[in-house]
């Protein structure tokens, strides 16, 4: 059984391919770490006068 | 690339990974990069590294994009020029459409994730550059009129702006300074590269001012926004974000600024001709560091502040 030698068109196809799969992958970390970063930076925290209304609505 | 594969591409009109990126400006896209570091990391009060990381990402993404969309717009001008022609757009490479769609799609992307990741000042900023840049100078000024440059040099001058912002969720005397320094800068770095770039516009009929107004006009425009930058440039070290070694670094960049632009303008074309431009070419490179080495001291004075060296 022979292998065809790859086409320089299927080369660039596959990095283009590799490349949009880093780029795609880099953004993904990106918005885990930036998530991270606000949770544990408190900027999720909802604000106190919002908890008191919530904690009163529940109980009432 | 090899002169094989560039036929193959010419054939088969698919564009490889670096040419979509190349859609980007990523030159343009370092400086914005840099820039807007420095007015991140220059203002006052603390942000998250990776906040901070992302949201120069999504500016330079938001400048990438307004830069694919200046492809788009300019592709038949681009293809006049030399120093543009080889751009993916007129090279065939990419279509024009993808262009469009890369540059709409990003800068959505980049302004609401900017807005997401840091504050709604600095994403409005950053809706705005963009805008500017694809709308107010590629759309309309550049082939309106020879004070495109001027006007349209806004749109660069921003990201320390919306640095800035990031850090402070607001505006300032300072990202005002930063922002000006860019802006006035823009003119006589851009008329410098046009006094030896000339035929270039002119085959493109873009009104460049070398054009419309000839070389002795532009020569004196070199000088006078550079005398105008000065006070700018200097005038900064005195706010929060100078201090001695700012400007220990703007007095000597401005001394030969000024000389540079001085000797620009008491040439004419005859002696331009005979030393093939060197002049304007040897200011041009000088404009670059300018810039470069500005916003370099403005680091330096923020990273020297914790440790009792940078500031007044």
């Amino acid at each position: 059984m022979s292998f065809r030698e790859q086409h320089e068109l299927h080369k660039r196809r596959s990095g283009l391919n590799i490349g949009v799969g880093l780029v795609l992958a880099a953004f993904i970390v990106l918005i885990f770490g930036l998530t991270v970063a606000k949770v544990t930076g408190g900027d999720m925290q909802m604000p106190s006068s919002e908890q008191v209304g919530a904690t009163s609505d529940g109980n009432g | 690339m090899s002169d094989t594969s560039f036929d193959t591409q010419l054939q088969t009109g698919e564009a490889g990974f670096g040419d979509y990126f190349a859609l980007l400006k990523p030159r343009v896209m370092s400086l914005v990069v840099f820039t807007a570091a420095v007015g991140l990391l220059a203002a006052p009060g603390a942000v998250h590294p990776v906040v901070a990381l992302a949201s120069v990402l999504f500016i330079a993404v938001g400048a990438g994009a307004s830069g694919a969309l200046n492809m788009w717009w300019d592709a038949d001008i681009d293809a006049v020029m030399k120093r543009t022609a080889r751009r993916p757009v007129p090279a065939g490479v990419v279509n024009a459409q993808e262009a469009l769609a890369i540059g709409a799609t990003l800068s959505v992307m980049a302004v609401v994730m900017l807005a997401l990741a840091s504050n709604f000042v600095a994403a409005g900023l950053l809706a705005f550059t963009i805008f500017f840049y694809a709308v107010v100078y590629t759309m309309w000024l550049k082939r309106w009129t020879p004070q495109n440059i001027v006007i349209g040099g806004a749109a660069g001058a921003f990201p320390p702006m919306i640095g800035w912002a990031v850090a402070t969720g607001g505006v300032s005397v300072e990202s005002v300074l930063m922002f000006a320094l860019i802006f006035m800068w823009t003119p006589p770095h851009f008329w410098a590269l046009c006094l030896f770039m000339n035929s270039d516009y002119e085959n493109a009929g873009v009104p460049m001012l070398t054009v419309t107004h000839g070389r002795r006009v532009t020569r004196r425009h070199v000088l006078a926004y550079t005398v105008v930058l000065v006070p700018v440039s200097v005038g900064a070290a005195f706010t929060a974000i100078g201090g001695p070694i700012y400007l220990s670094v703007a007095l000597v960049l401005n001394a030969l600024f000024l000389k540079g632009a001085f000797d620009i303008w008491r040439r004419d074309e005859a002696q331009a001709e005979a030393d093939k431009y060197r002049v304007e070419k040897r200011f041009f490179a000088l404009s670059l560091l300018y810039l470069f080495v500005h916003f370099g001291a403005i680091l330096a004075e923020a990273a020297l502040a914790p440790l009792g060296f940078g500031g007044w």
